[in-house]
This record gives C-alpha cells, sequence and structure tokens, in this order.
C-alpha cells in the first residue's frame, strides 16, 4: 500500500495547509460531490479509486419542505425515505461535518476510506515541523477538551514539564460512561482512523513514545475496531519505528477497561490502566507532572484528538471559523431521548437544542420537551426555557449547568421527573467508586430515599433531608462524581420539586410499584 | 518553627520575617509560620487547633479519602470555590484557612460527614472493643447530631470474618479511611488486604488463599479509627476505661520497642506500640504486640524448688532455697569452678547482677551472655567494635534513614529485627540502596527493593575480603557489577554496615566485617536478635569484657572495675558457652609433676592466661539464667553438660530442660513483673517500669543479690535502680579497646556432592516466649524448604513437592519453595515447630546437608 520511507513533498506549515477537503466541510452536506478522487501527497502514490458508493456523512439537502413553526418543528416526525432533512434555513441546526464527515461512507473505519477521504495526511505534514509548533497551533485554534470539563487542550498540552527525565505519555479517554453520552464510540466506531491519526500527531507534539487508548470495556465492538485500525496503521507505516521517515517512533496501545464509571475520571482511569484498582488519585500532582506510571501524561479526550488532524490540515484560523469565540469549532451533540432521531449531529459549539431539534426532526409524536440534560445526567437540567441558549462551554455555565459532553437527553411530558433522577441516582450509587465517604455514602442514602419516594412511601421530611444530604455531597467529595450525584437532585428540585412534594402527599400516585423495586438499580 | 501569634492586622507591629523555608498563613485569625510544604492538618495543630480527620495518620501518605477535615482555604484573597482537605491541602504563604472553629461552612461540612459516616455505622458501642477510645465514637459525642435522620434499614455485613487467625474485620464498622491498607502497602509491604467492590458495597477485604499473613498486622488494629479490626486475643477482654496502662519496652528482640502494657485484675489484657520516633515510631510487630501469655502458662514457676534426696524437685522456701543453693556453689566453686551461663532475655541491670556475681562470689571470668552459636572470634569483635558504644557515636535507627547505603551482613532483618527492617523499608522507599550478603533474596529483601550479593554460607568473609580492596573484573565473578556498586557505595559518607549473630557461625567473617568498615569508613553496628545481649555485653556478662565494656585483660579497666566494687576481680580471661559446657566434668589435669603443679597454683598469675594452653580444671558447678538447650549449636551435648555437672542453679520464669536438671531453681519475674531497662542495637538504654508490680516476682538482680549475701558477698543490686545507678557510676570505659586477633576465613571447601545449608530463625517460629498465644503462631510463615530454580531443576522437584534434607543425624521433610538464591545452597528454618534444625539434621548452617526429592512426587 503505502511506502513509509518515500520522501514526502514539502507540505509546509500546518497553517498553510487547506483546510481537509476545503471544499467539503462546509459543503459536504449540500453538495453531492463529496471528494471524487484524492491524491495521496503522503506517499505519492497514485490515488486509488473511490467507491462510487462514497457520499457525504448526512443525506444532501435540497429543499425544505419541514415544518415552519418552532410548534411544528418540535412536535413533527422527521421526513421519511427520500425526504428531505431539515436546513438553517428551516431553524435547524449549521451542521458542520468534520470528525463526522466520513461516517456514512462504506467502510468508512477502513484505513483504505480513511485514507481516500483525506485520511493520513495531516500526519506528514506535522511530522515536518517541530513538535512545539503544533501545541502552539492547537493553543491558537481554541480546541477545548470534549470530554466535558472543556480545558483548552493546547494549554494542557504545554503544561508537560520541558525538561523531564522520565518519558511522556499520551492517554485517550474513550471510557464514554456518562448517561446519554453517545459519540466516543460511534465515532470509533464509524472512524477510527481519525483519533488514531490525532494520536500519533498528538504523542509527536508532546513527544510521548507511548499512546494508550483506554476504552470502556463494555464497548467490546469499539475495542475490536480500534485494535483493528492501530494493525492497520501499524502495518501502513504510521505506527512503529520511524514514522514516515521521519525518526519518531510510536506504539498505540488499546486498553479495555472493566466498566467503571469512575475510570472515565482521568486519575482512576489512570489507576485502572495501571493495573490497580480504579479511584482517583489526590491532586497534585497532576498528571501533566506524574500521571501514568508516574511520568507526564496527557490524557485526552477520543473526540478532542480526533479533531486534531482536521486541525492541522485546516489550520487554526479555519478551525476558530466555526462555533463561538471561546469554544471554537464543531461538536458532536448526541440527541437521545423522546427524540425523532435521535443520534449525533455535528454543528458548530453554540449551536442551541431548538436548532438541534429541528434537525433532528422535533419531539418524537410531537409530546412536548418538560426538561433536558445538555451535556449527561452530570450536568443541571434545563427546562424548555433554556431551548434558546447556546450550546457552547461559557454559555451554558452562564445558564446554570455544564456543556459536559453534549448529551442531551430531551424528556416529554410523560416522564416523571421523580422517576428519572431515582434512575440516575441508581446509577450513581451503583458507580459511586466508595473512596471518600460523601459520595459512597451520600448516594447510598438519597437512593434509599428515592427509592420510598417514588413508591408513594416518602415523606416531606425526605425532601429536606434529600436536599440537605446533596448539599452535603456536592463540593465535599473528592472527585467530581459525587457532585455529579447531587447535580440531579439540586436541579430537579430548583424546577420540579412539586412533584416530589406531589409524590410524598400522595397527590399523584406511586411512579412504581414498591415490589419492582426489589433488586432494581 | 514554633508559631507565632499576632493580634488581628489592625495594630498588627511589623510581622517578624519568614524563616527560609518557611511560610507565613493564617489559620482562625492566628499568624503562624511553618515549614514549606506541611499539611494545613499538621499546622493547625501547631497551634493546638485539632481538625477532626479519621483517614490522615503522621506517617502515612496522605489520601483524602474520609473527608472529615474539610475547611475552608483562601489564597491570594480568593476563597476556593469548595472546602478543601487539610490532611492533603499544604500550606502556602499568605493563605488563610479557617477550621470548623470559624467557618460555618467548614463545620457543616464536617458535621454533615460524620452524619454518612454514622448513616449505616451499627449501634454496636456497647459492646465494641474500641468503645471507649474510638475516634468515631468521640467525634460523634463532640460534633455528632444526637438524632439520626437515617430512616431506612442499614447495610448489614457478616461479622467478624477473620483476615488472619489473630486480625478479625467488622467490615459493618469500617469506615473505609483505609489506614490499615495503606499501612500494610506502605510500611509493611504486606499487601495482603485491599479495597474489594465499590460504592456502598465497597469493604476491606483479603484475597481467600492468602490471608493477612504479615508480622505487622497487628498495627492496623492500633490505628483503625473504629472497631472495624479487632484481635482474637483482646476481643471482648476488657473496656479501655477498666486498664491500666504501663509505658514498657519490648522483650522478643533487641530493637526495644517503646510499647504499652495495659493490665486489668493482675493480668496483661493487651500491648499496644507506643509512639518513639527514635526507635519504633508509631509501629511494632506482632510478636512484640501478642506475644505476652507466656508467663501465666501451666509450667509458670512461682515458687523456688530445691531437689531433695530422692532427686525430686521440691517446692522449699526462699530462705531454705538460698541456703542451699549458696552452700552448693561455694563447694562447686572450691572444687573446680562455677560457670555462668547468663542467657539473652536478661535486663540490663539483671545481666549486671550475673556479671557481678561471677566475678565476686564465684571468682570466676567464666560466664557468657551468648545462648546460641558463638565464637572467640565475636567475643573478640563485641570487646573490640561494640561494647559501650551508644547512639551517640554509632548507627541509629534515625540514621539509617540518612544513610547512603545499607550493607546486611548475616542479617535478615525481617524475621531478626522486625522494627528495623521496617525503618530500612521507610529509607527504601525514599531511595536508599539495601544489599544482602546472603544466599537468598528473601521476602524481606525484595520488599526492600534490596540487591542481593549471592554467598553461602562460609563465602560472606572473602566476600567482604573483596569489597574491601580493588573493584573486581566484571566477568567470572558473581554479582560482580553490584559488588562493585557497593564496594563503591561503602565508601561514601554514610555508608553503613549492620550485621547480625549469625556472623559467628562463619569463621573469618567478623574480621572481614572490621576490615571492610576500616578499609571504607562505614559505620558499623551489630544487630543481634535477643532482647538482653546488647545489654549483657555492656554489663560484662562475657569472660572477656567488665561492665562499661572494659576489657578484662586491660589492668586499667579492671582496677577501675575493683575500685568500684572494693574487691578483686579474677584475672584468667572466661571461658565461653560452648569453653564452660566443655569444661564441666573434665577430669583435673593429670599431674605428674605435683612439685611444678603446686608451684604453678601459687604463683596464680603464672597460671592464668594459659587456659588455652592447659587442660583446663573440670567446672563443678552452673549458675543458668534463660538458656534454652535447643538455641544452643549441640543441644544434645549441651543437655549432657548440663546433666553431668555436679551443682546446677537455675533461674527461670518456666519450667525448662535446664530446670529438670538443676538442683535448685530460683522462679523470677518476667519482663512486666519487674522494672529495668534493656539496651538495644543501637546501644540505646531503654528503661522501663513494671506493669505488674503486684505479681511479687523477683527480678534476677535481685535473686543474686541475696544469694550473694549467703555467700558473703555484697553486689548492691537490691533493685534495679540501684544497681543502675552503680552502672552508671562507673561510666563506660573511655580508654583504648583491645584489638582483635585477625581469624582467617576458612577456605570453603565442599568435596562432596551435596549442598550447603543456610538457615536462620523466623521471627514466629515457635519459642517459647510465643506459647500461649494460638491466634499469633497461626500467622507464622509455614515451614518450607527452598533451593534455587536450577537445584530444583537438577533434583526434579517443582515448587510445593516434598523435599527431603538429610543430615548425618536425621532428615527433615517440607515442601519446596524455589527461590532465587545461590545454587549451591539449600535453606531450611533454624527452627521447625520449636526444635532446632540443627540440632535434628546433625548439620549446622555452613554444613553439607543432601537433599532428595521425596519417592512418590507431589501430594
Amino acid at each position: 500500500m503505502s511506502n513509509p520511507a518515500e520522501p514526502t513533498p514539502e507540505p509546509g506549515a500546518p497553517a498553510a495547509v487547506p483546510p481537509p477537503a476545503a471544499t467539503s466541510v462546509a459543503d459536504a452536506v449540500s453538495t453531492q460531490t463529496g471528494p471524487g478522487t484524492v491524491s495521496n501527497p503522503g506517499t505519492g502514490e497514485e490515488a486509488l479509486p473511490v467507491p462510487v458508493t462514497i457520499e457525504p456523512a448526512l443525506p444532501p439537502t435540497g429543499t425544505p419542505t419541514g415544518p415552519s413553526s418552532l410548534e411544528a418543528a418540535l412536535r413533527a416526525a422527521g421526513p421519511g425515505p427520500g425526504e428531505n432533512w431539515p436546513t438553517p434555513a428551516d431553524g435547524g441546526a449549521p451542521l458542520t461535518p468534520m470528525l463526522t464527515r466520513r461516517w456514512a461512507s462504506p467502510r468508512s473505519w477502513s484505513i483504505n476510506t480513511y485514507r481516500q477521504l483525506d485520511g493520513y495526511q495531516a500526519l506528514p505534514a506535522a511530522l515536518q515541523v517541530e513538535p512545539g509548533r503544533l501545541t502552539e497551533l492547537i493553543k491558537g485554534s481554541g480546541l477545548r477538551g470534549r470530554g466535558g470539563a472543556g480545558f483548552p487542550t493546547g494549554l494542557k498540552w504545554s503544561f508537560l514539564p520541558p525538561a523531564s527525565t522520565k518519558p511522556s505519555y499520551l492517554v485517550i479517554n474513550g471510557d464514554e460512561g456518562e448517561p446519554g453520552t453517545c459519540k466516543d464510540i460511534p465515532l470509533m466506531m464509524a472512524d477510527p482512523h481519525s483519533l488514531i491519526e490525532g494520536c500519533i500527531i498528538t504523542s509527536y507534539a508532546i513527544k510521548a513514545p507511548f499512546c494508550a487508548i483506554y476504552i470502556r470495556g463494555e464497548a467490546v465492538h469499539a475495542l475490536r475496531r480500534v485494535a483493528n485500525a492501530v494493525e492497520e496503521a501499524k502495518a501502513a507505516g504510521f505506527l512503529g519505528k520511524n514514522i514516515l521517515g521521519s525518526g519518531y517512533d510510536l506504539e498505540i496501545v488499546v486498553h479495555a477497561g472493566a466498566g467503571a464509571y469512575i475510570c472515565g475520571e482521568e486519575t482512576a482511569l489512570l489507576d485502572s490502566l495501571e493495573g490497580r484498582r480504579g479511584q482517583p488519585r489526590l491532586k497534585p500532582p497532576f498528571p501533566a507532572v506524574a500521571g501514568l506510571y508516574a511520568s507526564p501524561t496527557v490524557v485526552n479526550n477520543v473526540e478532542t484528538i480526533a479533531s486534531v488532524p482536521a486541525i492541522v490540515m485546516g489550520g487554526s484560523d479555519w478551525y476558530r471559523s466555526m462555533g463561538t469565540e471561546k469554544s471554537p469549532g464543531p461538536k458532536i451533540y448526541s440527541l437521545s431521548g423522546h427524540v425523532t432521531r435521535p443520534g449525533q449531529y455535528e454543528a458548530p459549539m453554540g449551536t442551541t437544542l431548538r436548532q438541534l431539534l429541528v434537525s433532528a426532526g422535533g419531539m418524537l409524536d410531537g409530546i412536548p420537551l418538560k426538561f433536558f440534560t445538555p451535556g449527561g445526567s452530570s450536568t443541571p437540567i434545563f427546562t424548555p426555557a433554556q431551548l434558546d441558549v447556546p450550546l457552547s462551554f461559557d454559555d451554558v455555565a452562564a445558564a446554570g449547568s455544564m456543556l459536559g459532553t453534549t448529551a442531551l437527553m430531551c424528556f416529554n411530558e410523560t416522564v416523571s421527573v421523580p422517576w428519572a433522577v431515582w434512575k440516575w441516582l441508581e446509577f450513581y450509587k451503583h458507580e459511586s467508586c466508595g473512596k471518600c465517604t460523601p459520595c459512597r455514602e451520600g448516594t447510598g442514602w438519597l437512593v434509599q430515599i428515592l427509592r420510598r419516594i417514588v413508591s408513594g412511601a416518602g415523606t416531606l421530611e425526605d425532601l429536606d433531608t434529600m436536599a440537605d444530604a446533596a448539599t452535603n455531597i456536592a463540593g465535599r467529595s473528592f472527585c467530581a462524581l459525587g457532585d455529579a450525584a447531587a447535580t440531579p437532585i439540586l436541579s430537579s428540585f430548583k424546577y420540579f420539586r412539586s412533584e416530589f412534594e406531589d409524590l410524598v402527599t400522595g397527590r399523584t400516585p406511586p411512579v412504581v410499584e414498591s415490589r419492582l423495586l426489589v433488586g432494581a438499580h | 518553627m514554633t508559631q507565632v501569634a499576632t493580634p488581628p492586622p489592625a495594630a498588627a507591629p511589623e510581622p517578624e520575617p519568614v524563616p527560609e523555608g518557611h511560610v507565613r498563613l493564617t489559620i482562625d485569625g492566628v499568624s503562624v509560620v511553618a515549614p514549606k510544604g506541611e499539611l494545613v492538618i499538621r499546622t493547625a495543630e501547631r497551634i493546638g487547633t485539632a481538625i477532626p480527620r479519621f483517614c490522615d495518620h503522621p506517617l502515612l501518605e496522605p489520601v483524602g479519602a474520609c473527608r472529615q477535615c474539610l475547611v475552608e482555604v483562601e489564597m491570594g484573597g480568593r476563597p476556593m470555590p469548595k472546602p478543601q482537605a487539610a490532611c492533603t491541602q499544604t500550606i502556602a504563604d499568605g493563605m488563610v484557612v479557617k477550621t470548623q472553629l470559624s467557618s460555618p461552612v467548614a463545620e457543616k461540612a464536617q458535621r454533615s460527614n460524620l452524619e454518612f459516616l454514622l448513616l449505616n455505622h451499627p449501634l454496636d458501642c456497647p459492646i465494641c472493643d474500641k468503645g471507649g477510645e474510638c475516634p468515631l465514637q468521640n467525634q460523634t459525642l463532640a460534633n455528632g447530631s444526637s438524632q439520626s435522620r437515617m430512616r431506612d434499614p442499614k447495610r448489614v455485613f457478616v461479622k467478624p470474618i477473620p483476615v488472619s487467625t489473630e486480625i478479625l474485620l467488622d467490615r459493618e464498622r469500617c469506615v473505609l479511611c483505609q489506614r490499615c491498607t495503606r499501612f500494610s502497602d506502605q510500611i509493611a509491604g504486606d499487601k495482603f488486604i485491599d479495597l474489594l467492590e465499590r460504592g456502598s458495597a465497597q469493604q476491606i477485604g483479603i484475597n481467600s488463599a492468602e490471608p493477612f499473613q504479615s508480622y505487622f498486622s497487628g498495627n492496623t488494629i492500633q490505628i483503625c479509627p473504629v472497631g472495624a479490626l479487632t484481635s482474637a486475643a483482646y476481643r471482648f477482654r476488657a473496656r479501655p476505661f477498666d486498664l491500666v496502662s504501663t509505658d514498657t519496652i519490648c522483650e522478643h528482640c533487641a530493637g526495644g520497642c517503646a510499647l504499652r502494657t495495659d493490665h486489668r485484675a493482675g493480668a496483661v489484657t493487651r500491648r499496644l506500640a507506643r509512639t518513639d520516633p527514635e526507635v519504633n515510631e508509631d509501629w511494632n510487630c506482632d510478636k512484640g504486640r501478642f506475644a505476652f501469655p507466656y508467663v501465666r502458662e501451666d509450667d509458670r514457676l512461682t515458687r523456688p524448688l530445691v531437689r531433695d534426696e530422692s532427686g525430686e524437685l521440691q517446692p522449699a522456701s526462699w530462705t531454705e532455697a538460698m541456703r542451699v543453693a549458696a552452700a552448693g556453689l561455694l563447694e562447686a566453686r572450691d572444687n573446680g569452678g562455677v560457670g555462668v551461663l547468663a542467657g539473652g532475655r536478661l535486663t540490663y541491670t539483671d545481666a549486671y547482677a550475673y556479671a557481678k556475681f561471677a566475678r565476686l562470689a564465684l571468682r570466676t571470668n567464666d560466664i557468657d551472655f551468648r545462648a546460641r552459636a558463638h565464637s572467640a572470634e565475636e567475643a573478640a569483635f563485641l570487646a573490640a567494635r561494640v561494647a559501650g558504644s551508644s547512639p551517640a557515636d554509632g548507627v541509629t535507627f534515625a540514621g539509617i534513614e540518612k544513610a547512603s547505603v545499607v550493607l546486611l551482613v548475616a542479617l535478615e532483618a525481617e524475621e531478626e529485627s522486625p522494627i528495623l527492617f521496617l525503618r530500612l523499608r521507610k529509607a527504601a522507599r525514599k531511595g536508599l540502596a539495601v544489599f544482602s550478603a546472603s544466599p537468598m533474596v528473601s521476602k524481606g529483601l525484595a520488599k526492600l527493593s534490596g540487591t542481593l550479593i549471592g554467598a553461602a554460607p562460609g563465602e560472606e568473609a572473602a566476600i567482604l575480603g573483596g569489597l574491601a580492596g580493588e573493584a573486581l573484573a566484571s566477568d567470572g565473578v558473581r554479582d560482580a557489577a553490584e559488588r562493585n556498586k557497593l564496594g563503591a557505595l561503602l565508601r561514601t559518607p554514610g555508608a553503613v554496615v549492620l550485621v547480625g549473630e549469625r556472623a559467628a557461625q562463619t569463621p573469618g567473617l567478623l574480621t572481614a566485617v572490621g576490615d571492610l568498615v576500616d578499609a571504607t569508613g562505614a559505620n558499623l553496628a551489630w544487630v543481634p536478635r535477643r532482647a538482653g545481649e546488647r545489654g549483657a555485653l555492656d554489663a560484662g556478662a562475657l569472660g572477656t569484657v567488665l561492665p562499661g565494656g572494659r576489657p578484662l585483660a586491660d589492668p586499667i579497666a579492671r582496677a577501675e572495675v575493683e575500685t568500684a566494687w572494693g574487691a578483686a576481680i579474677p584475672e584468667a580471661p572466661g571461658r565461653d558457652t560452648a569453653g564452660i559446657l566443655a569444661a564441666i566434668g573434665i577430669a583435673e589435669p593429670e599431674i605428674t609433676d605435683f612439685g611444678v603443679a603446686a608451684e604453678a597454683f601459687d604463683r596464680e598469675e603464672n597460671f592464668t592466661g594459659e587456659v588455652d594452653d592447659q587442660p583446663a580444671p573440670g567446672l563443678a558447678g552452673l549458675l543458668v539464667g534463660g538458656v534454652e538447650i535447643s538455641d544452643l549449636p549441640d543441644p544434645a551435648a549441651a543437655l549432657a553438660a548440663v546433666a553431668s555437672a555436679g551443682f546446677v542453679v537455675s533461674l527461670e520464669i518456666r519450667r525448662s530442660a535446664v530446670t529438670e536438671l538443676a538442683n535448685v531453681v530460683f522462679p523470677v519475674a518476667a519482663a512486666a513483673e519487674k522494672s529495668g531497662a534493656y539496651v538495644n542495637w543501637e546501644g540505646r538504654l531503654r528503661p522501663f517500669a513494671a506493669a505488674l508490680p503486684e505479681a511479687g516476682m523477683l527480678d534476677e538482680a535481685r535473686i543474686l543479690d541475696t544469694l550473694g549475701v549467703e555467700m558473703d558477698v555484697d553486689l548492691y543490686t537490691q533493685t534495679p535502680a540501684a544497681a543502675m545507678a552503680e552502672i552508671n557510676r562507673l561510666g563506660t570505659w573511655l580508654g583504648p579497646r583491645p584489638t582483635p586477633d585477625p581469624v582467617a576465613a576458612e577456605a570453603v571447601q565442599h568435596r562432596e556432592a551435596g549442598f550447603v545449608l543456610a538457615s536462620w530463625r523466623m521471627n514466629l517460629d515457635g519459642g517459647r516466649a510465643m506459647d500461649g498465644e494460638p491466634h499469633l503462631a497461626g500467622t507464622a510463615r509455614p515451614d518450607t524448604v527452598r533451593l534455587a530454580p536450577a537445584a530444583a531443576a537438577g533434583l526434579g522437584v517443582r515448587d510445593g513437592d516434598p523435599v527431603v534434607v538429610r543430615g548425618p543425624a536425621s532428615s527433615i521433610t517440607l515442601p519446596l519453595t524455589v527461590t532465587g538464591m545461590v545454587d549451591s545452597v539449600v535453606w531450611l528454618p533454624a527452627h521447625i515447630d520449636g526444635i532446632a534444625t540443627a540440632g535434628r539434621l546433625g548439620a549446622d548452617a555452613g554444613d553439607l546437608v543432601q537433599v532428595e526429592p521425596v519417592l512418590g512426587g507431589r501430594h
């Protein structure tokens, strides 16, 4: 296939590289052309014929035929086969497929397809420049971590001590466990090579000879796919010794977690990766100083690192042309729940749920939205009043929640808030690692109370106890899991305390028969 | 630094400058200067503010798990958004800390955390061993709510479950602070207990195939902040407030751990480690903690015994026993002499009494405290390099932490000096390089991340000789690179060589140790196993050493003691234990020329000093302290010698092989029943009080003092205080030390086929001082034979296979553990079920034995 020893043409500085499929990022949605044939500047090989069946990630747009009013948009079912999807002109999201642009292509996960669609073109360019400039590039792009906290990625890379006697490591957090979140696993299924190319570039940027991709153990399909992609990349000369003749060596190991939510916390992930019990570490020292095997380590989310090749190709200015000023770039929004077409929607940062719902064909069966999470169950819930909050890190924070993993769980009016909160708390109780007292004891206690409330055996005193206990967990626990566990209680009380009161006073019937609680979790 | 309290900033005078390496911060409005990097919780202690905590322990790494110590912290005028754990937050210049005393947020965080801890905590304080001394109980009484908001069933576990035969775990009481697991991991290195499960199901547990077999497991009970870990020995025995506590020192080894002995109704109920940063920090070993019931065994001696005409030992009055003993000893003294075997369990003052009794009452230097393999080379080494040294001028526990390298010679620290092992491990975790000249990589050496300098028994002297010389060529020599590295490190300032008592088994080794430290400048310490040996040496309970480390051969030294004692001291150097036993029953020298002999006896000075050249007169009597015959190199011969002695006086705690042969037996006080002092291997005086003075048992110094009076000699050792005062008046010898004659190492050449036997005592091996504590015995390491992988392969045996080790006398069959060790060596524990291996095999360490697989193979 490729010959990594072959000299590569001068690609120039990364910023000078044209945006990846510059035509496609903006236009892939609206044109049917897609990349017809691609040359392979990285290898000098003749381009392979592209299967004619390759199509852009999303169906082409045409004349909008969807509902025109908001109510209609929220309630309408989506277009049927052959019909057209809503566009921004309809109030839909301005879809910008950067990470998802290859997803709908046949065998999109294979290295052939990836290379035909601009894959592994950023890598040779990146290997030409001094590693520190890549960090500067990512800093300039404004890329912020996609794992939930939104920490500036380039800044994180620059925290590695410049003169360490120990090797640096890159660790990819693919433990996607936040309820409602389903962006990393689809990404790894559909386009694993974008992650791997990102890993190679990032590892080169931080001078890491080793990269571990930690994937949630339940996602065996994703594990296999990424592991296979690593083998493909190695066979193609993108991994191993002297990558593309650059003198740079890198090994990537794909590691399966064992099914613990806490291992999505970066230091618990590192402990788990080292073969220890997955519990968060005391910080400082932070991973940048003492991470994997006590060596300087960068831990980044899958989506973050998969964005890197595109930024290298497109440059920071191009990347900043999408999204908001403080949260640039596109983002995969995961819509789930009572939505007509749940799934991943890649749109610029700052897109609103109202727009996304239009794109997703509105609420299922037209039943109105009651509440939603902007970024998974750990983020305070929003109500329809926040439909127009731009979903960017800062805007969501300003509105009193967190962008988190942009897992937009949408609940319609048939859903009992106490029921949903109970289910969430069962999750947190099950996943509390047990290290610290407030989270370990508090989640168990809250679940005990919630089980009584949803089965009609709660009291008004319980509500005060829950509210107080939740404030005693939030901000008192060792890591953010405790904060997350308290969030559903505190945010649901903010908007829907009356529902709890109605349950405990008998104004509404129990939502669960107590006998069904046996063994429930 | 100490804290500097200043009034509120309004009218504050110019604050004192902050010393280098320190920062100034404010805690509850009080300005404090403290060393950089200190944790808030410790700095708060400086100003007397106790921030409640459960997981925090000053000797364990911070973990921040229990969240009980939350405080509010401001940096640069900006409050941190969340309360911070004071046990993990390091202090910084200008930091403002508000504890529960000044911050409602911190107060509520702590109160609510207590509520969380109590949600599922059982209300079994009335039957909990910890009740009355429980941090959780105390916290709850001080700061907790009197009402619980818990309306649901509590979490329940089966209780208790044994995590070893000694330690019981009650998971319902556990607050999961991880002190026990962190201790086992960070301090002891025995990671046998860990967290299992997660969330509210999280619990402490063990691998069911690997119980909590740690020599240090008892410490976890003591640091458990609740009653989750209890001991099988103490469970349900007492309430803390019914106990009377005494500060004592452990009698089980030469470490000299500070203990607290608790007793009730005349019996010791438990022992705890007492904090002593200089010696044992906060820890002790399980033997020191649990091995105390031996004094209450059925064979405890409580009354003097005198052998009657029919040959039976009969209880007698003290007066009668004293009279019989004195008469017998006087007659024996005047008809061949009496040897003194003082034993290794003596306190400093008791050993002093033996030393003085031998010289004054028995008019002999035939006294030796070494009830184990020993040599003249060792005696000379001790006199020259050990006796009279003190922590001020020698190696110390704390000094080991600052050492540049530590070389262990004939010393398996974990087994033979457990608390030394903990200090070595603490230092090793901070980077100290530990080397061991030993036949194998023991578990203990592995836990020290130590380097083995492979040496079969007998080879050590040659290897040490090599270290003293030029660097080795790197090819063809075993461990050449390691030996060269060690040789270089030993020449750096702060290098330490620790040599164990087993070095006496190898001729030339102690000479080589002396040469090595002379050549390299390394510091040297001798680490015996038994608690009394170092004190006995300093007290002069050795044939060539007088009190204070004075060389007997030095006339000035002898004169100093004679002046202090007001009596003459015999000049002839005394025999050692082996010499004393060998001299018993030896016939008078066959003297043909009576004239010459008479002349020789008249000119005493000529006769003395020629003991080696002339047949020694047969000893007619023995005075024996705490000597276990089975500890001696040749138990059968020793027993025969004692049996053939004309008159034997035994001072013992319990009936023993010696008391069965004695003419008079005096019951003596055990350590808990008397006051006194030990001298630990550092040379540090470890005085202790009597935990059970009302037991009415007499210490040996008192008994010997009275016996002396019967023999018309005054020892002035009526009380330990009197004896100690005299020891102090005598002081330590400041004159020249004798130069020992070098002893050449014997060339190791085993012509026949076979394996060289290596062997040492395990920490728990059924010794008599561990009697009466079956729970402790259950945590002993299983007996095993060890062979190198190549040796095992050569014999066609695998791990776990039964293997026969055959000596001249008999054989021992044990399961095999394949171990990283020298190929030519087979290792066995020195005692198996309380019986000496050397005695059973008829072969001692360094001798050749045969090893065979058991026919029929694997069980």
